[in-house]
């Protein structure tokens, strides 16, 4: 009995997150219809599908910068958001929406660094000023991170100072300062000259290797071939793949068919 | 004329005009402040009152207003009140509009990624704005605001229509007195003075805040 339950805590240790019957609209515009997805501890997922397909509106559900309309959403155990009786998203306390917030990292497609700090203080304002970690630990990770993306000799540099892909590189560090459970990437290396993406899929990669929980919309389709473990694919609103890699690819669906095709050319 | 007589005589008008200018401003930011967070309030309970004193402060002259809170005090609430003190009322509210204004154009301009990505880093909605949104704006409403302090030490003059003794009712006095243009003449080279050392701080202030970018 004793070991059985133990098998089910480590199962449920083992799923990162949980969404279903996500539903959200705009007004009359019905952005996303009943989707359903988990994430396990040290899964890659990519998600892809053609441009306003609601990947960046899903991202930003589970990162609260978005109202959910119904739905339940659950990371890492705690309930975020839960359906009610009528299908409508009931949310969670304010407590519990901060740790599930600081258990979460988003990586922008513009970045969205903080201009007026270095990139040394884009790294250590959350950890200090949110989870009041001390000056010197704080410090120190900064430090470990910045060398590990490359950026060590940028610490003191003002974001106008990088390129875009080093930005990118600094926004990712930001987001593993607060070192969270799940890491999102919404089309991180979209706003990039094509000479500057491969050093930012080099860092997810890394991360990747080191068993780093993602979830990364992207529209690189050999890097998500060749990375995600599992592969979303959606359109207009819907989940219309969830497979492995070379399932997604050799799917049978028109849509998914017609969506990779464009990209092979 | 007596220079050793007029000179300090317009001095302790300036003095007036400074008080009525740097205590003006320490109301007036602050409340301009308040103002454009809560001109952005979705509730229209809170967000027509701020409309409709905007307007009322923009859209009448400045010296109605002065004259209103000289008058409208003792007359209708039978409550003594200070010159001095009607004028700082009167400036404070108006100039608290005009940066309420300001402050809320440049908080618009900052692009909504900011706060999000502090959000998701965790920062409360105070934080956000204290330690993201607030410094950049402020970086971003230097030259509007050095105007409008411009104006405000110019505007002091006005005081002097419900008496308060400042700079141009000195210097009006003076000339009167001795039947001389020249007391004006100084006087216009005090408030020149007086806003050189203004301009001198905000274009301080632009090249200290010009390290970053956005
Ligand atoms: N804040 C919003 N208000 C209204 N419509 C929105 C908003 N955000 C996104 N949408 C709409 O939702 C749909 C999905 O957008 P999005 O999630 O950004 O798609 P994707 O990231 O897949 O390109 C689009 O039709 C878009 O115009
Ligand atoms: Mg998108």
């Amino acid at each position: 009995m004793k070991s059985e339950n133990y098998q089910t805590e480590i199962a449920e240790q083992q799923t990162v997150l949980e969404v279903s019957e996500l539903r959200k609209a705009f007004g009359e515009l019905s952005v996303l219809e009943n989707i359903n997805f988990t994430v396990k501890h040290g899964e890659v997922v990519a998600i892809i599908g053609p441009s306003g397909s609601g990947k960046s509106t899903l991202l930003r559900l589970i990162n609260q910068l978005e109202q959910v309309d119904g739905g339940n959403i659950t990371v890492c155990g705690q309930i975020l958001c839960a359906n009610d009786a009528n299908s409508n998203a009931i949310y969670s306390n304010q407590e519990i929406l901060r740790q599930i917030r600081l258990k979460i990292g988003l990586v922008f497609q513009n970045f969205n660094l903080f201009p007026h700090f270095n990139i040394e203080r884009n790294l250590t304002e959350a950890p200090t000023v949110v989870l009041g970690q001390t000056k010197e630990e704080v410090a120190a990770h900064a430090r470990q991170l910045l060398s590990k993306l490359g950026l060590a000799d940028k610490a003191k540099a003002y974001p106008w100072q990088l390129s875009g892909g080093q930005q990118q590189r600094a926004a990712i560090a930001r987001a593993l300062a607060l070192n969270p459970e799940i890491l999102f990437f919404d089309e991180p290396t979209s706003a990039l000259d094509p000479e500057l993406t491969g050093e930012v899929l080099k860092v997810i990669r890394s991360l990747a290797e080191e068993n780093m929980t993602m979830v990364v919309v992207t529209h690189e389709m050999a890097f998500a071939r060749e990375l995600a473990d599992r592969i979303i694919f959606m359109d207009q609103g819907l989940i219309i793949e969830n497979g492995t890699p070379d399932e997604v690819f050799s799917s049978d669906n028109a849509r998914t068919r017609n969506f990779l095709r464009r990209y092979h050319e | 004329m007596n220079y050793s007589v007029i000179i300090p005589y317009l001095l302790e008008g300036t003095v007036t005009a400074l008080r009525l200018f740097a205590l003006t401003l320490l109301l007036a930011v602050p409340l301009g402040l308040i103002v454009a967070r809560l001109r952005a309030a979705k509730s229209p309970f809170i967000n027509l009152p701020i409309r409709f004193y905007l307007l009322l402060m923009r859209g009448t002259p400045l010296l109605l207003q002065l004259i209103f809170f000289m008058y409208f005090p003792p007359f209708v609430l039978d409550i003594s009140i200070d010159r001095f003190m009607a004028a700082i009322i009167a400036f404070s509210l108006n100039y608290g509009a005009y940066f309420a204004e300001i402050f809320r154009g440049g908080i618009d301009s900052i692009p909504q990624g900011q706060a999000e990505a502090a959000k998701v880093l965790g920062f409360s909605p105070w934080q956000t704005f204290s330690r993201i949104t607030l410094p950049q704006v402020i970086k971003r409403v230097i030259p509007a605001s050095a105007n409008e302090c411009m104006t405000l030490v110019k505007d002091t003059a006005l005081a002097q229509t419900i008496g308060v003794f400042e700079l141009f009712r000195a210097a009006q006095n003076t000339t009167s007195r001795e039947v001389s243009i020249i007391p004006i003449i100084i006087a216009g080279a005090f408030y020149l003075i007086m806003n050189s050392v203004v301009a001198a701080i905000f274009s301080r202030a632009e090249k200290k805040l010009s390290y970053y970018k956005g």
